[in-house]
């Protein structure tokens, strides 16, 4: 009823002033007060959700994306590589591993130390887990052991129950069928360093290699395809709700080399035991057929890691293992640069072929002697003579009227002392010396040292395949340039023909001198290598004898009459270098023979250039589809001559 | 119309009916609206089924619009007489949770009766609603201006506050002192003692901070921070954040929200279920929802406003601030706004404590509603009451 009685007497919805109820107008203004603020603060909130939903929202989303979707990715298999016959030179073999899942198993060191009574652990591994077992999440397996025979993992299976959290995995690891034969151009693998899986994430996949070395290094991203992925939505613990997405990966490319394996043996059995390098090549289009360099390496150590001591035993070893000679080594080229030298003179208008140098077996200028090997000279001598006598005194003249930059112009377009194409890493330029190189390094350029660039001697430094690219472009006249890699997927490139090669800018008669010059070298009476000469029925090679002074001869020895290098300690003895081409009238092979500390390109490198000449002539890898039966390669070949 | 009132009036067995006619039904609808939308939430925070979250829910629902409608009928005069003994059992109750209660991830603190998981808390700041406005309706207005007659009620907040700050539970403790402090504001407490307390506050503060606990530290620095620990602390403010952006305007569709449905959403029903609601129906979808609870919220300060007896307004302020309070601490949380902690979004989270404690909450509301033209216990006739 009090109910009902005052209901009527209220109208007014919010008295502001109430004198029967003091107190209320100080209510309804702070009431209201607090309204403005909750309003205020939920439309703060509804603003700051437009921040987040709308604003930021594509952030969001893509971070919710990332958030759902889980990426694997597959590791595509490397390429192989083969020769120019489809032998494989570096394949892929299955590589069984054992894994740890730490996830799975309570007790993470004692499962170690069961692995380790079944399956040994060196020190090296028991290293290497613990720290992957401390970067790595726990569902991330961790590596025990790789490489397993059939009896290791039949070992640990059988031994299963008592190893929880331990699983075998299939993987690939590299193999080299041909181990040392070809270390220095396949190169090797090793696992990714943590530089390198910045730069790529497929190379945190298990089981990537890197290219360390050789075809391998170079090729690296070809040879290693495309990681091919799976996406799937997971839930927040990682359990894989459906797969999304999968996009299949591409294998690396198979890499098909110029080099003819059968005759890359046959000149490493030729080497023997020399420190040498070789360079067999397709004189037409620059293919590389054969590239040995002595003492070679087993790559196959790589694949695990190489141990520290055979590290130490390699680095320290003076005749260099590890180092590819034939691109890295630079040695003085000796007379072998002499046609480059008569290019140079022919080219600038100041010799002719038929100009003719007195030869009193020395040559005096500026107060200097500059001796001739012939100590008692070789009186008047034209181009020629000049190359198949190899006569110092007629360079030195030519050096000296000519001038250092033109020789140095025409040794660059043959190749020599520039960079090359080859498609291997950590090669070497070499060096054609200049006034201005020589300068540039704050030293004055000496009339002595044009003269004796003249013999290839000084400052002149030069690699064996830049000595086989100049023997090809002089007996071809094209500017080839060697490459090694002849297919790729099967696909032949354009540089397999010599048409592709432009000519060099020289003319043919000078040419036609040089290679004269040269051809008189191996088989005119008097010539320099006559040991070179081909056992061959119809073919004629035509080369040119260097020996590179790697100590200056004293006065005292030069004069006492019965110097001989040959006495010399191995380290100071001359390198023998020989570069030849043939067949003589129709060029086809150029080989370039290096042999560290052999003395004299005459007797020991000339015999050796001889014998690699003969076997890929006979072989013939050029006009070969498939390679030769060896009974075939092997008859009829001479003995080598034993070099000194 | 006019005969159809005066027909539920006429004869005292129809008095119930009379009040259940004033009660604000508009209100009431908003209310299930609300409930509805928690249960749609809570169907597909269940991955598409009614159970375990949503079916359960709408039982509890059933049960508390029971409870509201029940206490909405109670006079004020009864709810003032019963204020003092609710206030002694919420005391009572704390302290027993507080040697035997159940601790659920570190904050909340649960009693087990009859099978029945009871928050004292959460009836406590019922409790401190009701004597407080008890208190203010006594003293009048006139006596607000004298400190002493301030001291009792202050006790009476900082004793609830003090034994959930013990539990711990800092987000409750707030929330009770923030009712506890617009209730005395509203009560009409004088500005020049406001400010004399307020002067203070800083020292208070940096005190308050030395003797948090480690967890509740690191829920402030993460929220400085939340990126610098994004697997730990930091990871339910971070997975929130990212299913509230990838919502946008639209929402990724109902029961298709990537964040909830493949639990990276941490407490996707309890507290971090408006998040939900932002992920599947986007910026609209969430907005409507911050509309609807704030209807509900000034819906009730102007009931508070309207009614004609003090105690009807301090109540139907208190719970009003304390629906408000809820809502703005689980809000700013889902948001990254405030540091985490355990206080679910009323009427749509999922949990049967707290759903409750809202029904009653609304239920005084109601009841104030209801009785807003009683003038019983005015300041001049106090001592009748």
């Amino acid at each position: 009823m009090r109910l009902r009685r005052r209901r009527r007497e209220s109208n007014r919805l919010m008295p502001i002033k109430n004198q029967k109820d003091p107190g209320r107008g100080v209510f309804t203004r702070r009431a209201l007060l607090f309204m403005a603020v909750q309003a205020g603060a939920l439309g703060e909130l509804a603003h700051k959700l437009y921040q987040l939903q709308i604003k930021d929202g594509d952030r969001y989303a893509r971070m919710a994306a990332s958030n759902r979707v889980s990426k694997r990715y597959l590791a595509p298999p490397r390429g192989r590589i083969m020769d120019r016959y489809g032998v494989a030179l570096a394949n892929n073999k299955e590589n069984w591993r054992a894994l740890l899942m730490p996830e799975e198993t309570t007790d993470v060191s004692g499962t170690i130390e069961r692995f380790s009574t079944i399956i040994p652990l060196d020190e090296r591994d028991r290293a290497r887990i613990a720290r992957e077992m401390r970067h790595q999440r726990r569902f991330v397996p961790v590596m025990l052991r790789d490489f397993l025979s059939w009896e290791e993992m039949a070992r640990i299976e059988l031994n299963a129950p008592s190893l929880p959290g331990v699983l075998i995995d299939v993987g690939t690891r590299r193999v080299y069928p041909e181990g040392e034969l070809l270390a220095h151009l396949i190169g090797y693998v090793a696992p990714p360093n943590e530089r390198d899986v910045a730069r790529s994430a497929l190379l945190a996949l298990p089981g990537m290699r890197v290219g360390r070395a050789g075809v391998e290094q170079s090729q690296d991203e070809k040879l290693r395809g495309t990681a091919g992925s799976v996406e799937m939505e997971v839930n927040s613990v990682g359990r894989v709700m459906s797969e999304l997405n999968r996009v299949e990966g591409m294998p690396g490319g198979e890499i098909g080399l110029t080099i003819d394996r059968g005759l890359q043996q046959k000149v490493l059995a030729r080497i023997g035991e020399q420190t040498a390098s070789a360079v067999v090549m397709d004189c037409r289009n620059g293919e590389v057929l054969a590239m040995v360099s002595t003492p070679s390496f087993d790559p196959s150590l790589f694949d695990s890691g190489v141990s520290h001591t055979q590290w130490i035993e390699w680095t320290n070893n003076e005749r260099t293992p590890l180092i590819n000679k034939a691109v890295a080594g630079v040695y003085p080229p000796g007379s072998t640069f002499k046609p480059a030298v008569a290019m140079a003179g022919l080219q600038s208008g100041l010799f002719s072929p038929t100009d003719r140098v007195f030869c009193p077996g020395h040559l005096d200028v500026g107060g200097t002697r500059f001796h001739c090997w012939s100590r008692w000279g070789h009186g008047s001598v034209d181009l020629h003579q000049a190359l198949k006598y190899s006569c110092d005194v007629y360079f030195y003249e030519m050096a000296r009227r000519v001038g250092m930059d033109r020789i140095a112009e025409a040794a660059h377009k043959f190749g020599l002392g520039t960079p090359l194409d080859i498609e291997l890493p950590h090669t070497r330029t070499g060096l054609i010396p200049t006034p201005t190189w020589r300068q540039s390094h704050h030293h004055h350029w000496n009339g002595g040292d044009t003269i004796v660039s003249g013999i290839g001697q000084g400052f002149v430094q030069v690699t064996p395949l830049q000595l086989a690219t100049y023997t090809s472009r002089l007996a071809t006249g094209r500017a080839v340039q060697p490459h090694l890699i002849r297919s790729m997927n099967g696909d032949l490139g354009p540089e397999a023909s010599p048409e592709h090669w432009p000519m060099l800018d020289m003319p043919d008669t000078y040419l036609a001198a040089l290679r004269g010059g040269m051809f008189a070298v191996v088989n005119e009476p008097h010539g320099t290598a006559p040991k070179a000469r081909l056992d061959l029925p119809g073919i004629t090679m035509a080369g040119k004898t260097g020996s590179a002074q790697v100590r200056r001869v004293s006065r005292a020895q030069r004069e006492s009459g019965h110097f001989n290098s040959a006495n010399l300690p191995w380290e100071y003895r001359p390198h023998a270098l020989f570069i030849c081409f043939a067949p003589y009238d129709a060029p086809r092979y150029a080989v370039s023979v290096v042999i560290e500390h052999g003395n004299t390109g005459a007797d020991a490198a000339a015999p050796l250039a001889r014998d690699i000449m003969t076997d890929t002539l006979l072989r013939d890898p050029v006009n070969h589809l498939t390679p030769p039966p060896e009974s075939v390669a092997n008859a009829d070949t001479p003995d080598a001559d034993t070099p000194e | 119309m006019k005969f159809h009132k005066r027909l539920l009036r006429a004869e005292p067995s129809f008095r119930l009916l009379s009040k259940l006619w004033r009660i604000s039904w508009l209100y009431v609808l908003l209310i299930c609206t609300l409930a509805g939308i928690g249960y749609v939430t809570l169907y597909s925070a269940g991955g598409g089924t009614p159970y375990p979250f949503a079916a359960p829910q709408a039982a509890r629902f059933a049960v508390g619009l029971v409870l509201m409608i029940t206490v909405a009928m109670l006079p004020p005069k009864m709810l003032v007489r019963i204020s003092g003994p609710l206030y002694v059992l919420s005391i009572i109750l704390l302290v027993a949770v507080l040697r035997m209660g159940h601790v659920g991830k570190g904050a909340e603190r649960w009693l087990m009766i009859g099978g029945l998981q009871i928050q004292p808390s959460e009836y406590a700041k019922v409790a401190l609603v009701l004597v407080l406005a008890s208190w203010f309706h006594r003293i009048s207005y006139a006596r607000m201006g004298n400190p002493l007659w301030l001291l009792p009620p202050a006790f009476l907040v900082l004793l609830p506050v003090a034994l959930v700050l013990k539990e711990p539970n800092l987000g409750t403790a707030v929330i009770i002192g923030g009712i506890g402090a617009a209730m005395f504001f509203a009560a009409g407490m004088r500005l020049w003692l406001i400010t004399l307390l307020l002067l203070p506050m800083p020292y208070l503060a940096k005190f308050a901070y030395a003797h948090l606990h480690d967890y509740q530290r690191a829920r402030i620095t993460t929220f400085l921070n939340p990126e610098s620990d994004p697997l730990g602390a930091g990871y339910n403010i971070i997975q929130s954040k990212i299913a509230l952006g990838s919502g946008g305007m639209w929402g990724q569709g109902y029961l298709h929200g990537s964040q909830g449905q493949l639990n990276f959403l941490p407490e996707k029903q309890t507290d971090f279920i408006f998040t939900m609601i932002a992920e599947e129906w986007g910026y609209v979808g969430a907005v409507t929802v911050i509309g609807l609870l704030l209807v509900l919220i000034l819906g009730g300060m102007l009931m508070a406003i309207r009614s004609r007896n003090r105690f009807g307004r301090l109540v139907a302020l208190g719970i009003s601030m304390n629906f408000f309070l809820y809502c703005l601490v689980n809000l700013s949380m889902v948001m990254g706004a405030i540091p985490v902690g355990g206080v679910p979004l009323p009427l749509v989270s999922y949990g049967g404590s707290a759903m409750l404690n809202v029904m009653l909450g609304f239920g005084l509301l109601l009841s104030t509603w209801v009785h807003r033209d009683s003038h019983f216990g005015d300041s001049e006739n106090q001592d009748q009451a």
